[in-house]
């Protein structure tokens, strides 16, 4: 694991043009207020990159300044191998852009939100008709693709969306709270589809989400707090780098099996009804416990640390506690009011 | 990851200048959509009609009375090209209202981040409100044979090419308009405070000449008189209308006692057109 305050001046020089994407001390100022302050990463071509945190942490500010929406005021930024702040039109012509709000214009078909995206990134004319057929089978559309989608379901219309995010072959594709207000079986349908694109179009996925269950589909995570990243490296190792796993045993006799494992080296830990017992790696100890314990065993739990866990540790919050997906009622409120 | 393993699908690197064939492109591709979704909703195809149906027809029939003819001529068939015009004039510069829209319901944003030129965005949205409301004005003509205006197939296709200058240059306005208006009760107010005095004081319902002073004064500056007043021109032109008829309802719209000729009025609106197409590509912004 990278440790928490990567310093900006750790790699100087050039910024890397083999990594999808390279960040080097980034930071925003709005006025007096530091939206993003000195953030440095670097994601691998390929890789599920998320970085996870709280409304309000600097999560799409990062965003903004990767896809050129928004000058960096700070450090500098490289996208598929341009500057950001240089070359924003190269760089926004390599990555595909799925927006926490919906970016569709639901009085066309699917197809013609396609083709209008196509002539914008310069699609070759020749090569349109096989990529909308393409990206719409990737997200399972194709028979919705002379609908009008105004007819679409939000679920619907955000796999159109990444669809389109890869109508252009972008080497990186930022997804912003891309499962938002959406329920939890369609998060996970748009979670395959997201999958499905980086297995099939070899693209590299950065995105932003504050749902710890989504955060661990990525090969690594940032877990950025006040505009810092506090935290980065695999879910796995984040999650050991928290503490050990806890077993949970219910015995026909606690203190008796609490005694045998002292005495085989285990961290026993006596509990109201059951014993606590830390390891590493707690599942592969299971068998070598229940033989160790001596007595018949009831009732065996092993808790893994999750990334509640893990944000906890490093923010001292639960990350569930700042959010309400406020974001929601609003659109529905927004598309009833429409004509 | 074995980052090295994977083909990245490499397209030839391009530079950071505008490609003229895909900006042309993108034109085109804004402007086609434009009018997919005007197709769509046929109630704002049917009700941008009532309007101007009404005024041509309450207005002119209930002050074709009071005014009376002169020489066979009447207040409707003075009235009709103005009507044309304002037809013109209010779908273009409400096509800019789906800007707007674009904006609250985000498409806007998917506009802004490609990697095409604002001038072409604002170019493609320009033309494709200005062909809605070119196609518009050019159906009233239509109506032509109720009011006993008579129509000449070179006089359509003058008043067409009038028509679409007049739409580009409303609709460049109304898309500045609405570049810089976030939202939408602030684009219906400022739409109720400019454009209804515009086209009450541009000469479509009444004779610009021989209006007290404060109004002529208005007038002059209103950049709608010099719309208007080429297609009514156009429009007499091909009427029957004695001395005396040309005299009451007289065309040209005068500066310091001098009539400006067809072409400087379409000058100004040309320039107009312009300035507000540098104005909306200016107005949509820069990167945060």
């Amino acid at each position: 694991m990278i440790s928490a305050q990567t310093t900006p001046r750790e790699r100087p020089g050039r910024l890397s043009d083999a990594a999808a994407i390279d960040a080097v001390g980034l930071a925003k100022r709005y006025g007096d207020v530091a939206a993003v302050r000195q953030v440095s990463f670097m994601v691998q071509h390929g890789e599920v990159f998320a970085f996870l945190g709280p409304n309000g942490a600097g999560k799409t500010t990062t965003v903004k300044m990767l896809c050129t929406l928004a000058r960096p005021s700070g450090g500098r930024a490289a996208v598929a191998g341009f500057d950001v702040a240089r070359q924003p039109k190269a760089v926004r012509r390599r990555i595909g852009l799925v927006f926490q709000e919906q970016t569709l214009d639901d009085r066309l078909t699917a197809e013609q939100n396609l083709r209008f995206h196509a002539v914008l990134y310069h699609v070759p004319r020749g090569e349109v008709e096989q990529r909308i057929q393409r990206v719409l089978r990737l997200v399972a559309l194709e028979d919705r693709r002379h609908d009008l989608v105004s007819t679409f379901s939000g679920g619907m219309a955000r796999r159109l969306e990444i669809a389109r995010g890869m109508l252009h072959t972008p080497q990186v594709l930022f997804l912003d709270e891309p499962t938002v207000g959406l329920d939890p079986q369609t998060r996970a349908m748009v979670w395959e589809d997201v999958l499905r694109m980086r297995r099939e179009e070899q693209v590299t996925i950065f995105l932003t989400t504050h749902y710890m269950d989504e955060a661990e589909y990525a090969n690594r995570i940032a877990i950025i707090d006040h505009g810092t990243i506090v935290a980065m490296g695999a879910p796995d190792e984040l999650k050991r780098e928290v503490g050990a796993d806890t077993v949970e045993l219910v015995t026909a006799d606690n203190a008796h099996a609490a005694g045998r494992l002292d005495r085989a080296g285990f961290r026993v830990q006596q509990d109201s009804g059951h014993l606590v017992i830390f390891a590493e790696d707690g599942e592969a100890q299971v068998p070598g416990l229940i033989e160790a314990a001596g007595v018949r065993v009831r009732s065996v739990h092993v808790h893994r640390p999750t990334l509640d866990d893990v944000f906890l540790h490093y923010t001292g919050r639960q990350i569930r506690d700042e959010h309400a997906d406020r974001g929601v009622p609003m659109r529905v409120r927004a598309r009833t009011a429409r004509r | 990851m074995a980052s090295a393993a994977l083909d990245l699908p490499g397209r030839p690197l391009a530079d950071e200048r505008e490609n003229l064939a895909e900006e042309v492109r993108t034109v085109g591709m804004v402007w086609e959509r434009e009018l997919i979704r005007f197709f769509r909703t046929r109630s704002r195809i049917l009700s941008s009609f009532i309007q101007p149906i009404l005024f041509l027809f309450v207005l002119g029939y209930g002050m074709s009375t009071l005014v009376g003819s002169t020489a066979g001529f009447d207040f409707k068939k003075f009235l009709f090209p103005g009507i044309v015009a304002m037809t013109v004039i209010s779908t273009a510069i409400s096509s800019a209202i789906s800007i707007v829209w674009d904006r609250e319901f985000g498409f806007l944003r998917e506009m802004l981040v490609a990697p095409v030129s604002r001038t072409a965005l604002v170019t493609g949205k320009t033309l494709g409100g200005a062909s809605i409301a070119t196609v518009q004005g050019t159906i009233m003509l239509a109506l032509a044979p109720l009011i006993g205006v008579h129509l000449t197939a070179a006089v359509v296709a003058d008043v067409i090419g009038l028509e679409l200058l007049m739409a580009v240059a409303l609709t460049a306005f109304g898309v500045f308009v609405a570049s810089r208006i976030k939202r939408m009760e602030g684009f219906s107010v400022v739409m109720q405070l400019l454009l209804f005095p515009m086209l009450f004081l541009s000469g479509a319902l009444f004779p610009l000449n021989g209006l007290p002073a404060w109004l002529a004064v208005i007038t002059r500056i209103n950049p709608l008189a010099y719309a208007v007043d080429p297609l009514r021109r156009v429009v007499f032109a091909a009427q029957h209308m004695p001395p005396a008829a040309a005299a009451r309802f007289s065309t040209g719209v005068s500066l310091f006692g001098y009539t400006l000729p067809t072409a400087a009025e379409v000058g100004i609106v040309c320039a107009f057109a312009v300035v507000f197409i540098t104005l909306s590509v200016a107005g949509f912004g820069k990167p945060e």
